[in-house]
C-alpha cells in the first residue's frame, strides 16, 4: 500500500513537472521567442482564441508570475488547449484527435508486433543455444537497433517505392479514396502503412530479441528446469511453460513501457513517410514555431509514458508476487 | 592519459574512463589501478569477436575524423563542381544538386559527428557518475532530491524533449546541441551507477579508508569510482549509441548549423531537396551509413562488455550435445 502512494505520488510529481517545464521553458529562453510570434498574430486571429496564448506564454499580461502559472495549469486541466499557430484557426485539440488514430494504429500495432516476434525468436534462440538462430541473429540486431530509423525509411523507400513493387510511401491512403469500411479501403491504408511500420519494426525488434533471450539464458540454468528435465517433461513444454513464462516478466513490463512511448517514438518515421501522427504534427509545430501545438503534443506525450510507468507497477504486482513484498 | 583527444581509436574508447581523478596526493595510485583496467580492456576487447569488430568500425570512423583531408581532396562545402553528377572517377559518390563532391562532404562528416557523440557521451557520463554516486555515497535528503531529478528525466521521452528545447533555440550550433543531448541522456546511466554504488557503500574497504580520515571527496574519487570502471564504460557506450542517433536525427530536421558539414546535416540537406526520387541516392544513403557505421560501432562495443561482464551470455560453441532432448 504505501508502494502504491509512493508511486502515485511520483505519478503526480512528474506530471507536475511537465506541465511546469512547457510554462517555464518559453520564459527561460533568451528573448521569449513566442514573444515576437504571438505579436504577429494580433488581429488576425480573434483576441478571445488569442487569451489562452498570451496566458501560456507570458504576453501582454501584468499579472505576477503565479498568477499567471495559475491560469495556465487551469486552461491545461479544463482541455483549453489553444489555437494552433501554423493551422489558424484550427484548434489545437482537434489537430491532435485527427492525428492520435494513425499514431495509435501504426506504432501501436507495430510494437505489439515486434515484441510478439522478437520475444517468439528470443525464446527459440535460447532454447537452442548455440544453433544459428542465437549465433547469428543477436549481433544482427544490435547492429539494426544502433541504425536510425528514419534511415531504415529511406533505404526502404529506394528498395521497394522508387523500385521495386512501387508501395506508397506517403501519407495514409489514396486521396482518391472515400474513407469506407470495406476491403479496398482497409488494403490501401495497410499497404501504406507497410513501409514506416516496417521501418520500425527492423530497429525495434532487435530490444526484444536480447531481452528475452538474455533472461531465458538466466533461468534456463534454473534448478526447477533441471528437474523437470529430470522428470522427463517434453522440451516443448519446458520451454514455454517452465522457461518461457517465467522469463517474459521484464520483457512483459517492457511492452507496458514502449506502449507509453508509443506516442512519441516514433516521430522521424512518421516525418519521413508524411504519416499524419502525432509525431509528424510534432515536428510540424516545431519547424513552424507552433509553440501551442507543441505544449500539447508534448504533454500528451509524457502522460502517456506516465501512465505506462503506472500500468507496468500494476502489472508487475499482479504478474510477480515477490515484487509484492518490496514495497 | 585521460584526455579528450579523438586522434586516436584507443582516445575515443578510453575517455569514459576515470576522467574525473582529480586525486591531489595519491593520483598517481588511482592512474596505475586504472592502467591495469586498461589493459584488462584491451585483452578483453582481443579476445571477444563482437568487441573487435566494434573497434574496427570505430577506428575506422576516426581515421575519417582525423586525417579527411588525406582521404578526399576536394572541399566539402564548396559548390564548384557540376550539378547532379553520378558516380565517376572523379566523384566517386557522385554530386549534390549544389555541386558538391559527395564522398569529400562524407568523409569530412565523420568529424562533427564523432565529436558530438564522443563529447556529449563522455560529458553526460561525467553527470551520471557525478549525480549517481553522490547521491549513494551522500544518502538521505540528498540523495533523494538528486534521485528525483533523475527519475523525472528518466520519464520525458528524450527525443520529444530534445525537439522542443531545440525548438526554443533556433540557429544554435554544436555547443547547444551537445549540451541538451548531455541533460536528456544522463538519466539512465545515473541510475545504474547509483545502484552500484550503493552496493559498494558498505564494503569493508570504504570503511577503513573511513577510518584512516580520508576525505569524502578523495574516497568517492580514489575508492569508488575507479572499482565501477566496467559500469562507467558500459554507460559511456550506451549513452553514445543514443546520442549518435538522436544527434542524427535533430540534424536531420534541421537543428544545430546546417551549414556544418556533418552526416547528420548531409541528410538534411538530401531529404529536403529530394535526393531520393531525383536519383541521388548515394547523397542521402552514404551519411546514414556512415552513422549506422558509428552507431553499431559504439553499439557492438557495449554488447560486448556485457558479455563479459556477464560470462551467462557468451555464445555456446561445444556444447551441442546437451541440445539433446
Amino acid at each position: 500500500m504505501r508502494f502504491a502512494l509512493r508511486r502515485l505520488a511520483f505519478f503526480l510529481g512528474t506530471l507536475w513537472a511537465c506541465l511546469t517545464l512547457n510554462f517555464l521553458l518559453p520564459r527561460l529562453m533568451p528573448g521569449n521567442p513566442a514573444l515576437a510570434l504571438i505579436a504577429k498574430f494580433h488581429g488576425r486571429i480573434s483576441a478571445q482564441a488569442l487569451k489562452p496564448l498570451e496566458i501560456a506564454f507570458g504576453v501582454n499580461t501584468h499579472s505576477s508570475l503565479i498568477h499567471q502559472y495559475v491560469d495556465y495549469l487551469r486552461n491545461t486541466a479544463t482541455g483549453n488547449l489553444g489555437t494552433s499557430l501554423s493551422q489558424l484557426p484550427t484548434p489545437v485539440r482537434q489537430i491532435i484527435s485527427n492525428a492520435l488514430p494513425w499514431t495509435l494504429g501504426l506504432v501501436g500495432m507495430t510494437t505489439v508486433l515486434a515484441f510478439l516476434v522478437g520475444t517468439g525468436i528470443g525464446i527459440v534462440g535460447a532454447w537452442r543455444r548455440g544453433g544459428w538462430l542465437d549465433n547469428v541473429l543477436p549481433p544482427v540486431f544490435v547492429v539494426t537497433s544502433a541504425i536510425p530509423f528514419f534511415w531504415i525509411g529511406m533505404l526502404l523507400i529506394v528498395a521497394f517505392s522508387l523500385h521495386g513493387p512501387h508501395l506508397p510511401s506517403n501519407g495514409t491512403f489514396d486521396n482518391t479514396m472515400v474513407p469506407a469500411f470495406n476491403m479496398p479501403f482497409i488494403l490501401n491504408l495497410l499497404q501504406h502503412a507497410l513501409l514506416p511500420a516496417a521501418a520500425i519494426l527492423i530497429t525495434s525488434i532487435g530490444l526484444w530479441i536480447l531481452t528475452m533471450r538474455n533472461n531465458m539464458v538466466t533461468v534456463l540454468s534454473e534448478d526447477y528446469i533441471k528437474m523437470a528435465r529430470a522428470k522427463g517433461l517434453p522440451g516443448r513444454r519446458i520451454m514455454f511453460d517452465y522457461a518461457a513464462r517465467n522469463a517474459m516478466l521484464p520483457s512483459l513490463s517492457g511492452l507496458a513501457m514502449s506502449l507509453g512511448f508509443v506516442l512519441g517514438g516514433s516521430v522521424l518515421v512518421e516525418y519521413v513517410f508524411n504519416y499524419p501522427g502525432l509525431g509528424f504534427w510534432l515536428v510540424q509545430a516545431v519547424e513552424g514555431e507552433d509553440y501551442p501545438l507543441m505544449q500539447a503534443l508534448f504533454l500528451l506525450i509524457t502522460l502517456a509514458v506516465l501512465l505506462a510507468v503506472l500500468l507496468t507497477d500494476v502489472l508487475n504486482a499482479l504478474l510477480d508476487p515477490r515484487t509484492r513484498t518490496a514495497g | 592519459m585521460a584526455s579528450t583527444e579523438i586522434s586516436t581509436g584507443l582516445g575515443t574508447t578510453v575517455t569514459g574512463l576515470p576522467a574525473a581523478t582529480p586525486g591531489p596526493d595519491r593520483g598517481r595510485e588511482a592512474a596505475a589501478r586504472a592502467g591495469m583496467a586498461l589493459n584488462r580492456l584491451f585483452s578483453a576487447v582481443r579476445s571477444n569477436r563482437k568487441a573487435s569488430a566494434g573497434f574496427i568500425l570505430l577506428l575506422f570512423v576516426c581515421i575519417l575524423a582525423a586525417v579527411p583531408g588525406l582521404i578526399a581532396h576536394d572541399p566539402p562545402r564548396a559548390e564548384i563542381y557540376g550539378r547532379s553528377l553520378g558516380p565517376s572517377s572523379a566523384h566517386l559518390f557522385g554530386t549534390t544538386v549544389y555541386g558538391q563532391d559527395i564522398f569529400s562532404q562524407f568523409v569530412w562528416g565523420a568529424r562533427e559527428t564523432l565529436i558530438i557523440a564522443v563529447v556529449s557521451g563522455v560529458l553526460s557520463t561525467t553527470l551520471s557518475v557525478i549525480m549517481g554516486v553522490s547521491a549513494a555515497y551522500l544518502g538521505g535528503m540528498a540523495d533523494n532530491t538528486l534521485n528525483l531529478i533523475t527519475d523525472t528525466l528518466l520519464v520525458f521521452p528524450s527525443f520529444p524533449l530534445l525537439l522542443i528545447i531545440a525548438a526554443y533555440l533556433p540557429n544554435s550550433g554544436v555547443v547547444v546541441l551537445i549540451a541538451i543531448l548531455v541533460i536528456t541522456g544522463y538519466a539512465y546511466g545515473a541510475r545504474q551507477l547509483r545502484a552500484q554504488a550503493l552496493s559498494l557503500r558498505a564494503r569493508d574497504y570504504l570503511e577503513a579508508a573511513r577510518v584512516r580520515g580520508e576525505r569524502r571527496a578523495y574516497i568517492i574519487a580514489v575508492e569508488i569510482i575507479p572499482n565501477m570502471t566496467p559500469l562507467i564504460v558500459a554507460a559511456f557506450l550506451g549513452t553514445a549509441v543514443y546520442n549518435v542517433l538522436f544527434s542524427a536525427g535533430l540534424q536531420f530536421i534541421g537543428f544545430g548549423n546546417p551549414n556544418s558539414v556533418s552526416w547528420g546535416t548531409m541528410l538534411y540537406w538530401a531529404q529536403n531537396n529530394e535526393a531520393l526520387a531525383i536519383g541521388q541516392y548515394l547523397w542521402a544513403l552514404m551519411p546514414g551509413l556512415g552513422i549506422a557505421t558509428l552507431g553499431a560501432a559504439f553499439a557492438l562495443l557495449n554488447y560486448a562488455f556485457d558479455e563479459i561482464g556477464n560470462p551467462a551470455l557468451r555464445p555456446v560453441r561445444r556444447l551441442r550435445v546437451k541440445r539433446a532432448r
